[in-house]
């Protein structure tokens, strides 16, 4: 089994699809809501699975900061509106194969958008560095 | 006591099926009764263990509502039989050994049924070990449980499969409180209880001769320490004389197999004081036949650092381009033989590469000191500091 993360990016990534262009603040409240449901139902198939680890979602809003040296205060930027990269949140899945992995962001980013037509969201996946084995010689 | 309870496990779920509860019913029963016997026998222990599991055991299944088609069962199975004879409490566990690691389980889902009906852990203690949640654990194991209910146990279980299953659990290591290193050593221990099956003792072998020289592996900060920097007074040679033993036995039945070829490897770095007193020769040999015994690129890959030590690192190189790309670590063996054959820009390079494409923090944090210590030779760092780089300790 690995570990993978499943990254959502509000920017960043390839150029979206058609379908995925128009941002969910100008979505009817059904679609919104069919939307969130198709995602809780992604984490339930899953977890039933036995291959769901986490799913978390961030605020859009950061700031950037940095150490200043000893005994001072960190210094903070930001937060900027116009970072090329912004991460709307992630799903952790632990599976048997990096084809598998695909399969689940995937099935992720069929969630429907605007009309129920599914959003074919870019989904990044990335492999978590885990523990060398024991046998190596 | 938790290592004895443990091996009641096995057991317990044998005498639920003979009494005719089918395995996956059983199992779950098994498992709750183990959750309260955690939680119970520290104040009180019971005079008779086994019976106190089989009985709490066996009152979670009638609770279930499970126990009244399993005494039906049961007595239509007693009125079929000539008479009742032995059962051997080994071939139990060998039976549950073959139903867990069923070859129509993935080895993701045969792995984590394996340590809660053989192994006698808890879901919780086999999340923890793998960094998921209890609940997607519990999952993983019932999906596991409907496959084998459904595929049925029909022919005799294939040894191989089982072996292939605690070699997985013996390559995880540790993480948590639960060292599944150990545990697989110990399951590996009782399978050759069991049977007399040469491979069996190979692979308990080399997991007793990687073992015994796991605390010269890391740093005390976590660091990777590779074979040849590690402090083999350290070693624990008990262990290795085990191994060895066991190796040697194997081997005596001249039916050789993967696991006792690997052995064999891990047995002559073992009896070396140094990377320099080892007899590579011996182990290139190995590494051939292992090679003959898997076809595995990774074997291919590993059989290159032996070339490298017995004809050099230019004959090294050259049986590496027979590699194919893609292999894990093949660019990590690149960098090694070029540091060798004196290319040492080349070598740095390499080996900033590798670590790029490391699979664990250990070994990319490994290569990325290879690689600043080459650039020191390279290039002192007064003279003109290359381009920006990654700052110390980011990933």
């Amino acid at each position: 089994m690995a570990k993978f993360l499943l990254l959502k990016h509000y920017r960043g990534g390839p150029d979206q699809m058609p379908s995925a262009q128009t941002p969910m603040d100008r979505w009817a409240p059904d679609e919104v809501s069919a939307h969130i449901a198709y995602m809780n139902h992604v984490a339930d198939v899953l977890g039933e699975r036995g291959e769901f680890v986490d799913a978390q979602a961030l605020s859009p809003e950061g700031t950037f900061v940095r150490y200043d040296g000893e005994g001072r205060r960190p210094v903070t930027d930001g937060p900027f509106a116009e970072t090329k990269d912004l991460i709307a949140g992630w799903m952790v899945i632990d599976v048997e194969s990096v084809e598998r992995a695909h399969e689940a962001a995937a099935f992720l980013s069929a969630a429907p958008g605007q009309g129920g037509v599914p959003l074919q969201e870019w989904i990044e996946v990335r492999p978590f560095l885990e523990a060398p084995p024991t046998v190596t010689d | 006591m938790e290592a004895y309870l443990r091996e009641l496990i096995p057991r317990v779920i044998g005498v639920l099926v003979r009494r005719g509860a089918d395995f996956p019913a059983a199992e779950d029963a098994v498992q709750e009764a183990l959750v309260e016997a955690v939680r119970r026998w520290p104040d009180t222990t019971p005079d008779d263990p086994q019976g106190w599991l089989v009985t709490v055991a066996w009152r979670k299944l009638v609770d279930a509502g499970r126990a009244d088609s399993a005494r039906r069962a049961r007595e239509a199975r007693a009125a079929d039989r000539r008479g009742p004879g032995p059962v051997r409490q080994e071939d139990d566990t060998l039976q549950l050994l073959f139903l867990c690691c069923h070859p129509a389980l993935t080895p993701a889902s045969a792995v984590p049924l394996t340590l809660r009906a053989v192994g006698g852990l808890t879901t919780r203690q086999i999340a923890d070990a793998y960094i998921v949640p209890e609940a997607t654990m519990a999952q993983r194991i019932s999906r596991a449980k409907r496959t084998v209910a459904r595929e049925g146990i029909g022919a005799p279980g294939d040894l191989r499969d089982v072996l292939s299953v605690l070699y997985l659990i013996f390559n995880q290591g540790y993480s948590g409180d639960v060292d599944l290193a150990a545990e697989a050593i110990r399951l590996a221990r009782t399978l050759r209880g069991l049977t007399d099956d040469a491979e069996v003792a190979g692979l308990l072998a080399l997991m007793l001769l990687h073992h015994a020289r796991r605390g010269a592996r890391w740093t005390e900060s976590g660091a990777l320490v590779t074979l040849a920097e590690q402090d083999r007074a350290r070693w624990d040679t008990a262990l290795i004389a085990e191994g060895v033993d066991v190796l040697q036995a194997a081997l005596a039945q001249g039916r050789l197999g993967e696991y006792q070829a690997q052995a064999a490897i891990a047995a002559l770095h073992c009896d070396a004081t140094s990377t320099e007193e080892t007899d590579w020769a011996q182990i290139l040999e190995w590494f051939d036949e292992l090679l003959r015994l898997t076809a595995s690129p990774v074997v291919a890959l590993n059989r290159v650092m032996a070339v490298g030590h017995v004809d050099g690192p230019q004959v090294g190189l050259a049986a590496l381009a027979a590699v194919p790309e893609g292999v894990p670590r093949r660019t990590a063996v690149a960098a090694w033989l070029r540091e060798r054959a004196g290319e040492l820009e080349r070598a740095r390079d390499l080996y900033a590469e590798a670590a790029s494409l490391a699979a664990s923090t250990a070994e990319r944090d490994h290569l990325r000191v290879q690689a600043a210590r080459l650039g020191q030779s390279v290039e002192p760092p007064e003279r003109s500091p290359r381009g920006r780089s990654h700052p110390a300790g980011w990933p």
